[in-house]
């Protein structure tokens, strides 16, 4: 399988674009016309072809474009990426998973040689070709998490579990909604997730926890969650929120289409097995509302979802300012028809 | 959660190590690895005793890092449900059976600066895996380890040769006793403690622990609760609208799935709150014998963990 | 003097509790300020505990208010610090000498608790089993999300980060591993607009 990967950039010019393929391969998380918090877990066991939930890591054209822009975040913080000292097993763990998962799924671009603890991995995209020892850190440029996350899409929260709980001892995180790993790090499932307005009260939080306890080798799970970005700025952490934050005033009825984009995160969870941990990696996924709309259904239901989104959830998510204007480029799209149900294209 | 994903294997080796344990090896049929684990886990073993299946778990004792085979202990009960009587008496070497994926519900606090292990019996188990985990890392452990006489003191002769400084026996039959006050004390900051054995050692363990002034958070531990044989009773699960009933030898669970119905399982030992099941009418009496629910769940009859409780009266109506 | 009653928050937000003796074989006090009412209050209830105990005080503002009353009590040590980056080497040698069986006790300031708290953690000990009460100030440790640092004593909202300058708002975001709460640039939508700085709670 070949992907063509981009080269774009994420910040300053912003040359960002979706192909078409990847246009239609976007995962819309509405599936109906409003959207309230859900405890909407369902197992990480593959999906349609082509589609983002086929492969464990899904790699897409935007592959080696994401990794220079990480590369990037982590030379000016390197404070994104973090790993206290007993976390050190399940870095390990993960750094297997992503490489037995990824060399298995994209045969043509990622390889894994392993004889004892003598292993070597090949990144063709990324033309990296690095012969180590599995376990021996002094071996590899980076820590295990480090390393392999370095290579792989998407945030990554490595979860220890503890007393009925998870705790946030490890992490990989440069292309965040607006939450920082330095603050964060070692406290527990509870307590990262304190500002989410409504849902602790909503019990969401009591019964995902119980669910991703009992979370097992072998049978992953997945969710999807969402918010809205100006441009196709991956690093909209808190960090540089002095930065970027004024971007949200550069919006204007002409350029909306362009610059406003849906973010949707794909969340997966896999226990981790040496370490009984949990990895919890974060992909996230941008789309711009003018190739939004390209798709009619997917048009007709984000305006109601946006028109109806309850103002602490989208004062939350950043963009109540900007609501007005979003409403008004997407009304044209609804024709007040009824949509069918499901998250998939008609 | 059912349970978690099978693995069909063989038994490869065999060891009877004394009057009451039998040491089982396995390895898999298709020659593939088996997945790693972290010490303390389990695997649950199915074993087909004519129409009768039963999943017992038991803890893995080999090194998680070798993938080539796990290894088991199974300490004959002649007054149980027939389990590890099935075990001692019925399997053999080259016998195919399934397993399931580690599963770790005793699992080591990475971030303790040493790991005290109390253990009893049989339940040396868990620490075995555990002290090979924390040899590779050179972890800090102590192992203080009571049994009724050296005869029966599985493993103790390997442990004391493998790791002299770290390993007390102490033989209940020689009035060995674990001094425990004076364990306890002068034990550094960052300790915690690990206790797998029989009830009566366990609660002693912890409350001595908690009077000295040792947290909760640092100290663990596992009981190998094996669901207790009673009054055989009926049961009647609403949403698959069956009848089934529960044989003397046969735990509520097991009857459960059984009948074809699944419930969610982990530990099948009264501890991870897996199968916690409501009730909908009941008219009689419940046995609880689980470490799940709270003092008042147990008193609403709201409730019931059947991989180990039972229940006597007229009638019991579950949401299954 | 009862400690102030903070209204109910956010998960991460702290809540502190009331002390309270426990079995141990040692106990380890850790106070500023007003704290010392709560140490003086548990151990008039209780005489042995006191002799067990090693208490470090730093008075801050109430000077010698409780000083004498600490002193009456006859504590097994009592350590008066004039601030508390200076007892921070007594306490993590006190922690250097402990063994299982330690009790924790953390009266005062949130700052004080929080860094307290990060000491006992560091040196093995879970915060679940720590103790805190929280006496006086209502004055908070924040973190400037932006550059990192630790600006002390905040309580107007918004704030000028005290490092790189920028105003910051006050969020009830706490971190157990900082010992403080995040502030977050308050004009990154709109430069230049600030509005008035209120009291926290008021």
């Amino acid at each position: 399988m070949t992907i063509q990967f981009n080269d774009e950039s994420f910040r300053g010019d912003y040359t960002f674009t979706n192909s078409d393929h990847a246009i239609k391969r976007f995962p819309f998380p509405f599936h109906e016309d409003s959207y309230m918090y859900a405890v909407n877990m369902e197992q990480h066991q593959g999906g349609p072809t082509g589609s983002i939930y086929e492969k464990r890591f899904d790699v897409d054209e935007h592959y080696v474009s994401e990794m220079y822009d990480r590369k990037l975040v982590l030379a000016e913080d390197p404070l994104r990426c973090q790993s206290l000292p007993h976390m050190v097993m399940a870095g390990w763990d993960l750094l297997e998973l992503i490489m037995v998962s990824k060399s298995e799924d994209y045969p043509d671009l990622f390889e894994l040689h392993r004889d004892g603890t003598n292993w070597r991995w090949v990144n063709k995209p990324l033309s990296i070709d690095q012969s180590f020892i599995f376990l021996d850190e002094t071996s590899l440029p980076y820590g295990p998490m480090e390393y392999i996350t370095r290579q792989t899409q998407g945030d990554f929260c490595i979860l220890d579990q503890r007393n009925d709980n998870l705790w946030m001892d490890a992490g990989m995180v440069t292309t965040q909604a607006d939450w920082s790993l330095d603050f964060d790090i070692g406290m527990n499932f509870f307590e990262w997730h304190a500002p989410v307005p409504k849902a602790h009260e909503m019990g969401i939080f009591v019964r995902a926890l119980k669910f991703l306890l009992s979370i097992q080798q072998g049978t992953p799970a997945r969710r999807l969650n969402w918010t809205m970005t100006v441009n196709p700025l991956l690093d909209t952490s808190p960090e540089n929120y002095h930065k970027w934050g004024v971007q949200k005033r550069t919006l204007t009825p002409e350029n909306i289409g362009q610059k406003q984009y849906l973010r949707v995160e794909l969340q997966t969870f896999f226990r981790l097995p040496r370490s009984n941990a949990l990895v919890f990696p974060i992909r996230c996924y941008l789309i711009n509302l003018e190739d939004l709309v390209s798709v009619p259904k997917w048009a007709r239901r984000l305006h109601r979802v946006i028109r109806d989104l309850p103002i602490e959830l989208a004062t939350y998510k950043g963009f109540i300012d900007n609501r007005p204007m979003i409403l008004d480029y997407l009304a044209p799209f609804d024709d007040g028809q009824p949509t069918s149900d499901g998250v998939w294209p008609d | 959660m059912i349970g978690s994903t099978k693995i069909n294997v063989i038994v490869s080796q065999i060891k009877v190590l004394n009057d009451l344990v039998t040491c089982f090896e396995f390895k898999t049929t298709n020659g593939d690895l088996l997945p790693t684990f972290s010490g303390g886990a389990h695997t649950i073993v199915e074993m087909q005793d004519g129409v009768v299946l039963r999943l017992n778990p038991y803890s893995i004792m080999s090194d998680p890092f070798d993938q080539t085979r796990y290894t088991i202990s199974v300490r004959r009960d002649d007054q149980g449900r027939g389990g590890s009587l099935f075990m001692h008496t019925k399997v053999k070497v080259g016998d195919e059976m399934v397993i399931s994926y580690p599963v770790n519900l005793f699992s080591l606090d990475l971030r303790a600066r040493k790991h005290l292990f109390i253990a009893g019996g049989i339940g040396i188990t868990p620490f075995l895996a555990q002290i090979k985990q924390l040899e590779r890392s050179n972890g800090y452990w102590e192992l203080h380890y009571s049994t009724r006489r050296p005869a029966l003191g599985t493993f103790v002769e390997e442990l004391l040769e493998k790791y002299p400084h770290k390993v007390s026996p102490y033989y209940d039959e020689a009035d060995q006793r674990i001094e425990l006050t004076s364990l306890l004390s002068g034990q550094p900051l960052g300790t915690h403690i690990y206790i797998c054995g029989p009830k009566g050692m366990i609660d002693w363990v912890r409350q001595e622990a908690t009077d000295f002034g040792w947290p909760d958070e640092a100290i663990h531990f596992e009981e190998f609760l094996a669901p207790i044989p009673g009054k055989p009773f009926q049961a009647k699960l609403e949403i698959s609208d069956k009848v089934i009933n529960v044989g003397e030898l046969q735990s509520l669970l097991e009857a459960v799935e059984l009948a074809g119905v699944k419930a969610p399982y982990l530990c099948r030992g009264g501890a991870c709150g897996q199968c916690e099941t409501s009730v909908i009418e009941y008219d009689g009496k419940f046995i609880h014998r689980d470490h799940w629910l709270t003092d008042d769940e147990k008193a609403s009859g709201l409730k019931i963990m059947p991989c180990v409780s039972r229940f006597e009266g007229k009638k019991l109506v579950l949401d299954r | 003097m009862v400690g102030f009653k903070f209204p109910e928050s956010i998960k991460s937000r702290p809540v502190y509790g009331t002390l309270f003796v426990k079995p141990g074989v040692d106990h380890l006090i850790i106070a500023d300020g007003e704290g010392a009412e709560a140490i003086i209050r548990l151990a008039k209830l209780n005489n042995q505990w006191i002799e067990k105990s090693h208490i470090i005080y730093i008075p801050k503002h109430t000077k010698t208010t409780f000083v004498d009353q600490l002193k009456e009590l006859m504590p097994g040590q009592l350590y008066l610090g004039p601030s508390y980056p200076a007892s921070v080497s007594r306490i993590r040698q006190a922690l250097n000498n402990a063994k299982m069986g330690l009790q924790v006790y953390l009266a005062g300031t949130e700052g004080l608790i929080g860094q307290a708290q990060n000491e006992c953690m560091s040196s093995g000990v879970p915060h679940t089993a720590i103790q805190t009460e929280h006496c006086g100030s209502i004055a908070r440790r924040m973190q400037c999300v932006h550059c990192k640092g630790i600006t002390e004593d905040v309580i107007m909202d918004p704030f000028i980060c005290k490092h790189c300058g920028l105003s910051l708002f006050i969020r009830d975001h706490y971190s157990r591993r900082l010992a403080a709460f995040q502030g977050v640039c308050i004009d990154a939508e709109d430069p230049g607009n600030i509005p008035e700085a209120v009291e926290l709670y008021k």
